[in-house]
């Protein structure tokens, strides 16, 4: 088991024969991903990589019986994209472009909630149901399968936390990653549920970072709703107030989303809070002991 | 992105945002010049820097005289502005901003601000005009008005009932004026990408009506290629050089005041790259952020951007190689290092796809100053042990 994809998700790619598309559905096909086609507006009739390009996500879907599209589209098109797949009846979109207007993503996203359509990131590195379906751009190899369940606003922390999961002899259910921009799509609320019901995964992994609230959200959730043990960190508790490190959400502004603030939190809700990313592979293997 | 205060208040003037007339300055004698065509017998000098706090720091002055206002320009221009934004070493002013004088008669704060847990735009005011609007949020949080605002739907008359009604207005003038004013300064918003407008204080005048008396505006830097308009404003004497220099290299980058240079791909882990040396007892003296690809020059880069702060006494590159692979990655740090001359300790940790071969080819380079980690605990540790001269 696992959440959201597996081996049997059919996936579209938006932005298929772009160089960053290209290169990266050759690497989620190599990994096992089931991509069935793709979207370039203009080169609809076409083969790219084996697989069917059509002009718009309606035909793609109609084509393909495709749930899932990997998005990624320039920034300044991302959001059109988003909302196309809204409509066309895609279920879940994962955004890995970088550098979306904050004005765009808010009304990709409302309008991807009114039409019911689930999103990840944008700025993400994807989702990975480890050994089975890659929707990303993380390096697969590194994600083995076992029993841990990951979800991270920063690309490289997840790669380092499921590195360390699994040099302890575990391994990773599914892993996703949410992206650290202003308004993102699934965030910790949404997914520790998901986690919690998946009978596989026995521990969950959460990774936040300075910035916003998600996090104190995700501590009164796990308070009241979780009972797998969670490990958290919270990147930036040496970040200086005020200046954006790096993701465009990844500020504090005045005193509100300091990492400690959110530290505090989740150690309140019973979460096991590690103060250096070193430590997570360690805290896992003891809390699943 | 931010603009200065007049710049804010040209934005606001397009839209109709009643802002009291002014002229900007370079030399105290355009500063005169300003004030003759202003006109009136008051005028408020004003030191054009990036940073709130400007008139407990001695940057805003009033002049009862065309001599007084040469000499508050005089006095202005070229000081070193120190407020509790601009940090110690303070800010250089270059232009002062004359405007007219207003009857004042009472004080607002109005501010819009994306709120992220609503995920749309919050218009923010509170009675307390003057005053940080933080202080205000702590100390007295009921004084603020806070007024969700969809996108969808638009500035609506039941925002500007919530609004006018929340602060305790209750003149029918007053409430319309205020209203009409909170529409336009959303227009701004959104029109523009901004990322914050902050008008503090707004001022009530004499006949009721509302005036932008300061204005702070900064965008959402990834919508700035649809706004040229705005680009144009950019004032990079008012950023920090070494950013600068780092994002046209496509490298993140933030100075902070401790010993161990960071060099990290990924900002989260570039930040757990800083905390994991904080609790190892050392202190960072960057973040740094290079990026997905870490080729040769970006870290050349990198190593060159660090070495320019003269306290780093040990370099930590820690990079987790996913798609590109840690052997290249290596090659290109041995090569970084030939193009750069780095004198101190540099810790390189290598970590993921091909890590193995790295760390040998790490070795076999047999270069004195480079020492490789196993992980990042080792790395953090093998660091702080360097700036300490304990390595």
């Amino acid at each position: 088991m696992s959440i959201l994809v597996n081996k049997d998700t059919k996936v579209i790619v938006q932005g298929f024969t772009g160089s960053e598309g290209t290169f990266h559905a050759e690497q989620c096909m190599a990994y096992g991903t089931d991509i069935v086609g793709g979207v370039t507006p203009g080169k609809g009739g076409q083969e790219h990589l084996g697989k069917p390009v059509f002009n718009t996500v309606k035909e793609a879907v109609e084509a393909t019986g495709a749930t899932v599209s990997m998005v990624f589209v320039p920034p300044a098109f991302v959001a059109d994209a988003v909302m196309e797949a809204a409509e066309a009846g895609i279920e879940l979109a994962v955004i890995i472009t970088e550098g979306a207007p904050v004005k765009d993503m808010q009304m990709a996203k409302a309008h991807a909630v009114k039409n019911g359509m689930m999103t990840i990131g944008p700025n993400c590195p994807g989702i990975i149901t480890a050994e089975e379906c890659k929707i990303g751009i993380m390096p697969g190899n590194i994600f083995k399968k076992g029993n841990v369940g990951l979800i991270s606003k920063s690309g490289t922390l997840t790669y380092e936390a499921s590195n360390q999961v699994v040099k302890e002899g575990l391994g990773i259910t599914t892993a996703v990653g949410i992206g650290g921009d202003p308004i993102i799509g699934l965030s910790y609320k949404q997914l520790l549920p998901m986690f919690e019901a998946d009978p596989e995964t026995e521990a969950i992994v959460m990774i936040g970072e300075i910035g916003g609230d998600l996090e104190i959200q995700a501590a009164k959730f796990i308070k009241e709703n979780i009972k797998k043990p969670v490990v958290a960190f919270i990147a930036g508790q040496t970040a200086p107030k005020g200046k954006r490190m790096g993701h465009a959400g990844a500020i504090v502004s005045g005193s509100a989303g300091t990492a400690k603030e959110k530290m505090d939190a989740l150690e309140a809700a019973g979460v096991k809070v590690v103060v250096s990313p070193a430590d997570i592979g360690k805290a896992v293997k003891e809390v699943l002991s | 992105m931010n603009i200065h205060e007049y710049q804010a208040k040209q934005i606001f003037a397009e839209y109709g945002v009643p802002t009291p007339r002014g002229i900007v300055a370079n030399t105290p004698d355009e500063a005169v010049k300003a004030a003759e065509e202003l006109g009136g017998n008051l005028w408020v000098v004003k030191a054009q820097i990036h940073a709130g706090g400007r008139g407990l720091g001695g940057g805003v002055k009033i002049a009862k005289s065309i001599d007084e206002v040469r000499e508050l320009a005089s006095q202005i221009i070229g000081m070193t502005l120190v407020t509790h934004q601009t940090g110690p070493e303070g800010k250089l002013v270059q232009k002062v901003y004359i405007e007219e004088g207003v009857d004042i008669k009472d004080e607002f704060y109005l501010g819009v601000v994306l709120d992220r847990a609503k995920e749309m735009p919050v218009i923010m005011a509170s009675t307390e005009g003057g005053m940080e609007i933080e202080k205000v949020a702590e100390e007295t949080p009921e004084k603020i008005v806070k007024v969700a605002v969809d996108p969808a739907i638009g500035f609506q008359g039941f925002h500007g009932r919530e609004l006018v009604f929340g602060l305790g207005i209750e003149d029918k003038t007053e409430q319309k004026n205020l209203i009409d004013f909170a529409k336009k300064l959303f227009s701004v918003y959104m029109d523009k990408d901004a990322e914050l407008i902050e008008i503090n204080p707004l001022v009530k005048t004499g006949n009721g009506e509302f005036i932008a008396l300061d204005a702070k505006m900064g965008f959402d830097d990834s919508a700035l290629y649809r706004h040229p308009e705005i680009e144009q404003m950019r004032d990079i004497s008012e950023e920090d050089p070494d950013e600068r220099e780092a994002s046209q290299y496509g490298l993140s980058y933030v100075a902070l005041d401790g010993e161990i240079g960071c060099m990290v791909n990924g900002a989260g882990l570039a930040m757990g790259t800083m905390d994991t040396i904080n609790y190892m007892g050392g202190t960072p003296a960057n973040f740094l952020d290079v990026g997905g690809k870490a080729t040769a020059e970006t870290v050349a880069k990198g190593f060159e951007i660090i070495l320019k702060n003269p306290n780093v006494k040990s370099i930590f590159v820690n990079i987790f190689g996913g798609i590109v692979r840690c052997d290249r990655i290596a090659n290109g740090i041995l090569e970084a290092t030939k193009m750069v001359d780095v004198k101190v300790p540099v810790i390189v940790r290598l970590d993921g796809t091909n890590a193995e071969e790295a760390a040998e080819i790490l070795k076999n380079a047999n270069i004195e100053n480079v020492i490789p980690a196993s992980d990042l605990a080792d790395g953090a540790r093998k660091a702080v042990a360097a700036a300490k001269g304990e390595l």
